[in-house]
């Protein structure tokens, strides 16, 4: 009943390396078969045959870091929102961060998450819980019993573990579980007050700055210490070629560490800062272009192993303020996939090793069993024309907020349909 | 990176020195000259300004610069009021809105605005039908002090090309430090920056100054001695270690100003901390000190501008619905 066959398609599986014209079946809500020879000999015999006009056929992208207001600030996002305005971006899992209100830092509340994302979420959500009781970084949280109630990974959002002697200890800890700790490494008290980067932009328009150093010193420290210990540590998001440099150091070292990079810190550099643009003040902050290209190379050399959005909804009162009071954060969920993209276009990353972050490396990490094109994944699925031109547009977006600084802006590609489970979530309206 | 047009004489807003032109500046001070001789007669009043509302809003304390903006309003006739806002209006950031909104329904002509953070008063004027006036903001910008500084040596020494000023103190924080250093620059003076590393933002350099730790060696043959005010928080281990080793090392005195021209002028924004950044006598050598040539020149200064900006044709609302400033999306 419901198979579905996707003919004339591009298929692209970045976990095996596949890039062919070919069709793809699906039954029951997993992939059941594909390959270029699929239905070859004719018209298949299912319910249904979409044709995708030689359009990509992927896995569905998998994002590591959103931040959505549920519980306790649901008028910026909720689940429910989120879910629509990632399947719109061609997004068919996300994984929530635990800063919310209550913090995720209890088995009830992965639970909670869960059961809320299963009610209302036509995407895939699964939290990432707190490395730290209410992210305070003083004592351990839960991690073996919250993992065993399916949190993906650990981390304290938008906060770093500041006690040394703390992160070892969780590092250590986890490493029994194998659990994957995803930190965001920013020395706190170089960070201290600081709203954008260091630098002539900051000295300028009088703002206090964060020093590059505090990401590098704190992904010194973590490396340091994941060599102590062997827990498995990706860094939440890195900005800055000190930092990149150190992770590469890492990984040749043979180091169980992973590494992702935020959209805005290759999309933008401090310069959209401009005078006082409070959507452009973002964590980690915008960077020098000698920092934004790093994260490029970064990407391309494979340093950093994700791309992630880092959506962030804030309401427009809380963006509306001088720049120091402003909330620090932009929604990314519709724009990853085009942004992304322009990394393709420009020439910096294969379309393949370009969705390769988006795709199979976070499944990888996170153990998830979707992220890639095989018989029996599920069929989460993104069919996407990476060549259409259109200029972003907040109010197309789904998204409850609206604080995005690439309104405007031209970009290329874009999500034709986003399928979970083998149902279509997200059809565009424009073709 | 200003909004150009906003500066382009008759000037809508005065929301710093970035944008202005050596033109735009000697025009200002060449105004000023004439306030400053009305300012000496019996009858100081005129009456440009006579029916026009001008609205004082300081987010932060100050005694002298909401005075002389105060004083010269009403001299030029306009009506003028204060408002001071308390320090829980300000923690509850969006009021900032809020009360640009209902201070533009009462439509006054002229805002006068000091806020503790930077930008505030550029995202103040986006919401405002009025001409905004930057009395200081953060550690950004405070343009009518660099403008009232630039009068006062241009009348002491006649111009202002070619001079070396030495600003010293805590320029990391200093309002007063950044637009100065901007409108020495343009008029084509040299800057000396002088302070501690700690108290120097990172790439002073790049705002076209000499950057010195050593106050001897930095003040040698200078035409004026600029001070900046160092706040006592600051001076207790965070950025320098104790009041007394400040003052040994980056104090005024006079072993130390004997380094500069022999002539050379002594300023300072005030208030003064006697003793920490200056020695006291020196404030007050009437040879050196132009301490309080400075405040009569403010009030100049203030006229002039004030004046300036009513010369823009029209205080009628933007026709269509206002632009939608914000902080955000271009």
């Amino acid at each position: 009943m419901s198979d579905i066959a996707y003919i004339n398609a591009r298929l692209i599986d970045p976990a095996s390396g596949l890039d062919s014209p070919g069709a793809l079946l699906t039954k029951d809500g997993q992939i059941a078969d594909l390959g270029p020879d699929l239905f070859a000999s004719g018209t298949p015999e299912v319910a249904a045959v979409v044709d995708c006009g030689g359009r990509v056929l992927c896995p569905g992208l998998i994002d590591m870091r959103v931040f959505v207001g549920e519980p306790g600030a649901e008028h910026k996002e909720t689940l429910a929102s989120a879910s629509d305005a990632a399947a719109a971006g061609g997004i068919t899992c996300i994984i929530v961060q635990p800063n919310t209100d209550p913090v995720i830092d209890d088995v009830a509340l992965v639970e909670y998450i869960k059961r809320q994302a299963r009610d209302k979420a036509s995407v895939r959500i699964h939290p990432m819980a707190a490395i730290t009781r209410g992210l305070e970084g003083q004592q351990m949280a839960e991690l073996g019993l919250m993992a065993e109630a399916d949190a993906v990974a650990f981390t304290d959002a938008d906060r770093a573990v500041a006690d040394a002697q703390v992160m070892r200890r969780v590092l250590s800890y986890a490493s029994a579980f194998n659990l994957l700790i995803c930190h965001y490494p920013e020395e706190p008290a170089l960070a201290r007050n600081g709203v954008m980067n260091s630098g002539e932009i900051a000295m300028r328009l009088g703002l206090p700055g964060i020093p590059t150093q505090a990401e590098t010193i704190m992904v010194e420290r973590d490396l340091r210490l994941v060599e102590m210990t062997g827990g498995r540590y990706h860094a939440a998001c890195l900005s800055t070629a000190q930092a990149i440099e150190a992770m590469a150091r890492g990984k040749a070292q043979g180091l169980p560490v992973s590494a992702a990079a935020a959209v805005h810190n290759f999309a933008m550099n401090e310069e959209a800062v401009g005078q006082y643009r409070s959507f452009a003040k973002t964590a980690p902050p915008l960077r020098s272009e000698a920092d934004r290209q790093a994260v490029v190379d970064g990407l391309a050399d494979g340093t950093i192993d994700v791309i992630c959005s880092c959506h962030d909804p804030q309401d427009v009162e809380s963006k509306r303020l001088p720049f120091e009071l402003a909330a620090t954060g932009i929604i990314g969920l519709e724009t990853m996939l085009p942004l992304a993209l322009q990394l393709y276009h420009n020439g910096a990353l294969g379309l393949s090793d370009l969705l390769a972050k988006m795709t199979s490396r976070p499944a990888e990490l996170l153990g998830l069993r979707g992220g890639k094109l095989a018989p029996g994944a599920p069929a989460d699925l993104l069919i996407f024309d990476p060549n259409i031109p259109w200029r972003i547009d907040e109010d197309g977006f789904h998204s409850k907020a609206k604080n995005t600084p690439y309104h405007g802006r031209p970009v290329q590609g874009r999500a034709w349909r986003t399928i979970v489970d083998g149902k279509v979530v997200y059809s565009d309206s424009a073709k | 990176m200003s909004d150009i047009s906003a500066n382009q004489p008759p000037f809508r807003h005065l929301l710093g020195i970035e944008g202005l032109s050596a033109p735009d500046i000697t025009e200002i001070l060449d105004l000023s000259d004439e306030y400053v001789a009305q300012n000496r007669q019996v009858d100081k009043k005129r009456s440009i300004l006579g029916g026009r509302t001008q609205i004082n809003l300081f987010f932060e304390t100050s005694t002298r610069t909401r005075t002389s903006f105060e004083l010269a309003g009403k001299r030029l006739g306009a009506d003028v009021i204060n408002m001071t806002a308390t320090a829980s209006a300000i923690k509850k950031g969006e009021t900032l809105i809020d009360t640009a909104a209902t201070l533009n329904a009462m439509h006054p002509d002229t805002l006068v605005v000091r806020h503790p953070h930077s930008g505030a008063v550029a995202l103040l004027s986006q919401k405002m039908d009025c001409s905004v006036i930057n009395a200081g903001d953060g550690s950004h910008e405070h343009p009518t002090q660099a403008l009232l500084d630039a009068l006062t040596i241009r009348r002491r020494l006649g111009h202002l090309h070619g001079l070396t000023v030495a600003i010293c103190g805590d320029i990391l924080h200093s309002r007063v430090a950044r637009s100065n250093i901007m409108l020495l620059n343009i008029m084509g003076a040299h800057v000396r920056a002088i302070a501690p590393p700690t108290l120097l933002p990172g790439q002073m350099d790049r705002m076209g100054v000499d950057v010195y730790h050593n106050m001897e060696k930095g003040l040698r043959d200078v035409d004026i001695v600029m001070m900046l005010r160092l706040q006592n928080e600051r001076m207790n281990g965070a950025y320098v270690p104790s009041t007394r080793e400040y003052y040994h090392f980056f104090g005024l005195d006079q072993a130390k100003l004997s380094k500069a021209k022999p002539e050379a002028l002594i300023m300072h924004p005030g208030p003064m901390n006697r003793g920490v950044e200056i020695d006291s006598e020196l404030a007050d050598d009437i040879n050196r000190s132009v301490i309080r040539e400075q405040v009569e020149m403010g009030v100049a200064v203030r006229m002039a501008v004030l004046d300036l900006l009513s010369r823009r044709p029209s205080n009628l609302p933007p026709i269509g619905p206002s632009g939608g400033p914000d902080g955000g999306a271009s």
